[in-house]
């Protein structure tokens, strides 16, 4: 049968990416959004769109019952699920299928045999692929959500004593994203490479394997850079992998695009981790090589053609960087707020898949991955270079992102030269150090590019007595920059930038010639919120106000939400109580993540503003735990 | 029809140049004092108080990146009061609305006033009445300078009383209290329509414990008496409490921002051409010895938009250059002198183009190098007197604004024709070129000598040639030092000496200030013309 409208089970940068193939081949498009996605760029994309009401995952993307009447009422004839939520969920596809809707996905019945992560093992281990078992292992050991993906639910235990505590954390999460909280425990190998195969298959008996995937960068178990082909590794691992891909897809006999990933230790000995039912984040490297699109494969098999030929030899080298809304130098905490610029200059070789455009707003609810860059080139050195660069030029102008990161690891030579394990980025500099000059001269064209414009005459003075100031708090790391200028006939002149001069200055840009070099800065400002862009780099800033706000008043000992979130439980603590210093008192749920919030010291729990399900926003003071001796002033006064 | 100046350097124009710039760098000499204030020890004491100084206070106030007009900084030059006379005025923006700004300077005796200080404030208080600028006063001033309260005491009252005019006009005061404001102070920010008080710094009181104590016996504090808590919950003086000086400024700004200000005259055309010529340029024009003529029309061409200038009468009383022009996109008329005296018709034609300017509403600038109206029986017989009466007629009834600029001379009667201090120009600046006086010193000195020597004559004495060529030589040198900017400046006879290239930027100032009122020429309204 040939599909002529596709619903989509998704959202996001993956939603745009299936609606994109499908324009491609003349299929209409239909999307689903939750009401804190009814204006998000894949439903104003897509031909028509259903509301799935509510905000949570688990009242609308995770809704299979939903969606299926979402299609039937738009009038889809095949459901495309993307990654993520219900891509793995065998009584999902069972849904689709029963309703007389196309699923652009393997069979339920394969999904089932691998959705369960304890059960494929066993699987696996049966055909002979080498799998890993936690089963008495000593620490470290690595617990994983059974029906998990995408690095939730998992938690590296290094002490025994610890492991029933992020036993029920591990599944809190897996239950809340998954809604299955089955979770199993494996040795954690620290020093392993991360390497799958994609694999597609048609329903006639046609396997390729299309080359593998090194996604060793990785944090928090999710990955940050993949790339193929693998750096490094020989034809004879390449081989085994690829053999060992193919015995595990022939065991279940798999229709589709699939992947099996593997962990590679450190001596080379691949073992199976999982196989991934679905298309992955990552799959644009290996379109990038080969030329395929996988998604409309991915239809092509799913109407039932045939794969002809010989699978396509792989060309070059591609490497795709996720972008995310996130601090890495803070616990990768998720990052929130309005898009205002969103924009990689196009150029060959680079693919941008991004779920966001300009003023879509990014919220605690989902993944905060705004895209995927993508670079193919002939070889890894050229794709890493025309990535870092394209990631260093592109205007990012609204949360703060880990663009820089992934651009210090595009550049650092221990990555450039290959094969680097899981555990990169665990030691590397995730603040990463600032180059203070280009600092200053972005501050100072934020500042110049604020003076444009704002008086025909600008800041003349015919008694000058002392320079304009303007202040800006670096996003990166808080640091405040103070600028200080003259505005003169001859224009602005700035202090303590001897060799700067101003060539020009508008209120969207400046031109400096620092030390005798024409350079030009990108000004856009967004409220207080200023970004400045320049090939020296991308700088944000927070422009301080001339005035400073009296200091906010917190209690002592106020412990303070670190983020926007919903309270996901409390410990067993009430107000009165004594508590030690580091003793958990509660878990916000944000993004997906539990974070835990622990007393800051030794005393008394003396307010608790939190109950399960609480929505709560950044900077709300969650609980207040006094120390002894900071007794109140009032109650110490004469009565 | 346009005529475009022609402009071209003349060949002393380096020379000129030089001599400018070595005044000029005598005026930010001068200048350089009024900043440094009471100087480094008594800045340095008050920074360590926590406060800032008079101009930072201004600059936090000023919207950023706007321009900012000091008025008077010479003032008291020549006295025996420090440059600047502790207080700093000026013209600024504050939240998009020009404003009048007062701030006294608490490190100079601090901030006491003295008699320049007055005169000083009072002449910001008229610039805010006659533009209808909002007035915003921050104050901390120790009151009068006790020894000189003679010449301070009983004019002093007009401050109060200007207050309260402005408010009445429908023209918002403000006043932001840093510190003292005491005694006759104290009734600045009680005669202010809104008053901002620092915690812990304001002390606004009539009198302070000693003179309570005097009065009545009764034992009280500062606080208690007169300060910002006090007078915030207390007795309602002050409308607003502000917890630092930023916060006050602060405070300041978004009291400005509701005052829901509206200029009343028409807005300037958008994007104005600059012109065509350097303005550096302006610093060769004007000869070192003003005894050479120039060409007005020099500076004309470097001031004004696109350097555009429709001359009117090009051709009768060519000594006098009038004509129309947009300065910073304003409809402006300019009258210049050309060859420094003004002859009859000359006179005619300033009171014809005057009233023209009145009928079109257009503001006028009027740019002296003048000796005066022309002497002599012929021009006796032909009615300079009725003539220039004509000019000083149409000048002191006129009802646009007015501008004047002193780039040369300003001798005599002419001084008045061209609107000089005392017929009320909205603003007056100087060159560090110009002159005042009644006559050029050379001229003055001799007719000294010429009357001493008549009356000499006349009683049959000998006259002393020695001693007439040294008195001569010394009126000469005191006439030249009276006549000099500084001098003038200091006397208040102006509103600052300016750089000859910030000429444009300055109008373009005074052009928008202006604007703040409405722009409306008498229709008819003048005296009698004399014919």
């Amino acid at each position: 049968m040939t599909i002529s409208c596709v619903l989509v089970a998704n959202r996001g940068e993956i939603a745009r990416r299936v609606f994109r193939t499908c324009r491609d081949l003349g299929v209409a498009t239909v999307a689903v959004h939750s009401d804190a996605d009814a204006s998000a760029a894949h439903v104003r994309e897509a031909d028509a769109a259903v509301r799935l009401p509510g905000e949570s995952s688990a009242q609308t993307y995770l809704r299979g019952e939903a969606v299926v009447a979402a299609a039937l009422a738009a009038g889809a004839d095949a459901v495309h699920p993307g990654y993520g939520f219900l891509s793995e969920n065998a009584g999902f596809a069972r849904a689709v299928l029963e309703a007389g809707l196309v699923w652009i996905g393997p069979s339920p019945d394969a999904i089932e045999a691998m959705g369960s992560k304890t059960r494929a093992k066993r699987l696996m281990r049966d055909a002979g692929v080498p799998v890993l078992d936690g089963t008495g292992a000593p620490p470290p050991l690595l617990i994983k959500a059974s029906a998990g993906g995408g690095g939730r639910g998992m938690r590296v235990v290094r002490e025994l004593a610890s492991l029933d505590e992020e036993l029920a954390a591990a599944r809190a999460e897996a239950r809340a994203a998954f809604g299955d909280d089955e979770v199993f425990v494996e040795p954690y190998v620290e020093d392993g490479r991360h390497i799958e195969v994609q694999v597609l298959a048609d329903a006639h008996g046609t396997l390729w394997t299309l080359g593998e995937r090194d996604c060793s960068v990785q944090r928090r178990h999710q990955k940050v850079i993949e790339e193929t082909p693998a750096p490094g590794i020989g034809d004879d691992l390449r081989r085994t992998l690829h053999d060992a891909a193919r015995d595990a897809a022939k065991a279940i006999g798999y229709v589709g695009a699939g992947t099996v990933e593997f962990l590679v230790c450190g001596a080379g000995r691949p073992y199976f981790l999982e196989m991934n039912t679905r298309l992955q984040v990552e799959h644009p490297v290996t379109e990038c090589v080969t030329g395929l699109d996988l998604v409309r494969e991915q239809i092509r098999v799913a109407e039932g053609a045939r794969l002809t030929g010989q699978p396509p030899t792989p060309r070059g080298h591609a490497v795709e960087a996720r972008l995310y809304a996130e601090d890495p130098a803070h616990d990768w905490r998720p990052q929130t707020g309005t898009v205002h610029r969103f924009r990689i200059d196009p150029g060959p070789g680079l693919r941008v898949d991004s779920g966001v455009e300009d003023g879509d707003v990014v919220g605690v609810r989902y993944d905060p991955m705004l895209a995927k860059v993508v670079a193919h080139a002939d070889t890894r050195e050229e794709a890493l270079r025309l990535l870092a660069r394209a990631l260093e030029r592109a205007r990012l102008h609204g949360p703060l992102t880990n663009r820089d990161l992934l651009v210090r690891v595009a550049r650092d030579p221990r990555f450039v030269r290959g094969g680097v394990s899981t555990a990169f980025l665990a030691d590397f500099d995730l603040a990463g150090p600032d180059d203070p000059s280009v600092t200053a001269l972005s501050a100072l064209a934020a500042a110049l590019a604020d003076a444009a414009g704002r008086h025909p005459l600008g800041g003349w003075r015919n008694v000058p007595s002392q320079p304009q100031l303007k202040r800006y708090a670096a996003v990166r790391d808080g640091a405040v920059h103070e600028v200080r200028y003259r505005h003169t006939r001859r224009g602005p002149v700035p202090e303590g930038h001897e060799d700067v001069r101003v060539l020009s200055y508008a209120h969207d840009g400046v031109v400096l010639e620092v030390a005798g070099v024409r350079r030009r800065f990108e000004v856009s400002a967004y409220g207080d919120q200023v970004f400045v862009d320049s090939p020296l780099g991308a700088r944000a800033f927070t422009a301080l106000s001339r005035f400073p706000e009296p200091q906010a008043r917190t209690a002592p000992g106020s412990l303070l939400a670190p983020m926007p979130g919903t309270v996901a439980r409390i410990a067993d603590v009430a107000v009165g109580d004594r508590v030690t210093a580091g003793q958990p008192l509660l878990w916000l749920e944000a993004m997906k993540m539990e974070h835990r919030v622990s007393a800051p010291a030794d005393g008394t729990l003396t307010a608790l503003h939190a109950e399960p399900g609480r929505q709560v926003e950044l900077g709300a003071v969650l609980a207040v735990v006094t120390e002894p001796g900071s007794t109140d002033r009032e109650s110490q006064s004469p009565a | 029809m346009t005529t475009t100046a022609d402009a071209h350097p003349t060949a002393d124009a380096e020379a000129d140049r030089r001599i400018m710039l070595d005044r000029l760098a005598e005026l930010e000499a001068e200048h350089a004092k009024a900043i440094a204030g009471g100087g480094p020890k008594y800045v340095q004491r008050h920074r360590d108080r926590g406060k800032l100084t008079a101009r930072e206070r201004i600059e936090l106030l000023l919207d950023p990146d706007t321009p900012f007009l000091e008025l008077s900084p010479l003032a008291a030059w020549g006295s025996d009061y420090p440059v600047g006379a502790s207080i700093v005025t000026g013209i600024g923006v504050v939240e998009g609305t020009e404003c009048v700004v007062t701030a006294n300077d608490p490190t100079v005796r601090g901030g006491a006033s003295n008699p320049w200080t007055l005169k000083k404030a009072l002449r910001a208080n008229e610039i805010a009445f006659a533009n209808r600028l909002p007035l915003v006063s921050l104050v901390e001033s120790g009151g009068a300078d006790l020894p000189s309260q003679k010449e301070i005491f009983i004019p002093g009252g007009a401050l109060f009383r200007d207050l309260t005019r402005l408010s009445a006009a429908g023209i918002p005061t403000i006043a932001v209290v840093f510190g003292n404001s005491t005694a006759g102070g104290a009734y600045v920010p009680g005669m202010s329509d809104h008053v901002v008080m620092v915690k812990e710094r304001a002390k606004v009181f009539l009198g302070g414990p000693p003179l309570v104590k005097m009065a009545t016996g009764e034992e009280a504090d500062d606080e208690s008496l007169g300060g910002a808590d006090m007078h915030a919950r207390v007795s309602g003086l002050a409308d607003h409490f502000a917890l630092d000086e930023p916060d006050a400024l602060r405070t300041a700004r978004s009291i400005v921002a509701r005052l829901n200000r509206r200029k009343q005259g028409p807005s300037p055309r958008l994007a104005p051409e600059p012109p065509r010529y350097d303005e550096e340029e302006l610093l060769g024009i004007v000869p070192g010895d003003l005894r050479t003529p120039f060409d007005p029309r020099e500076v004309i061409a470097r001031i004004v938009d696109g350097s555009r200038f429709d001359e009117f009468k090009p051709l009768y009383g060519p000594s006098l250059v009038t004509g129309w022009a947009e300065l910073h996109g304003y409809p402006l008329g300019v009258l210049a002198n050309a060859q420094g005296v003004l002859f009859s018709p000359e006179s005619q034609k300033a009171a014809q183009f005057i009233q023209l300017a009145n009928q079109r509403d257009i503001p006028l600038l009027f740019l002296h190098n003048t000796t005066g109206y022309m002497v002599g029986r012929e021009y006796e017989q032909g009615g300079i007197i009725k003539h220039g009466a004509m000019m000083i007629n149409a000048v002191s009834n006129s009802r646009v604004p007015h501008i004047s600029l002193l780039i040369g001379a300003s001798y005599g009667a002419g001084h008045y024709g061209m609107c000089g201090r005392a017929y009320d120009p909205r603003f007056l600046f100087a060159w560090p070129s110009a002159k005042s006086a009644v006559m050029g010193p050379a001229q003055l000195a001799g007719v000294l000598s010429i009357v001493a020597r008549q009356s000499a004559a006349a009683g049959g004495m000998p006259y002393d040639e020695e001693a007439d060529a040294g008195l001569r030589a010394m009126v000469e040198r005191q006439i030249e030092e009276e006549s000099l900017p500084a001098f003038l400046s200091g006397r208040l006879y102006d509103d600052g000496v300016i750089d000859p290239r910030d000429t444009r930027t300055v109008l373009g100032v005074c052009l928008s200030a202006v604007h703040n009122a409405p722009v409306e020429g008498a229709r008819g309204g003048f005296g009698v013309f004399r014919m």
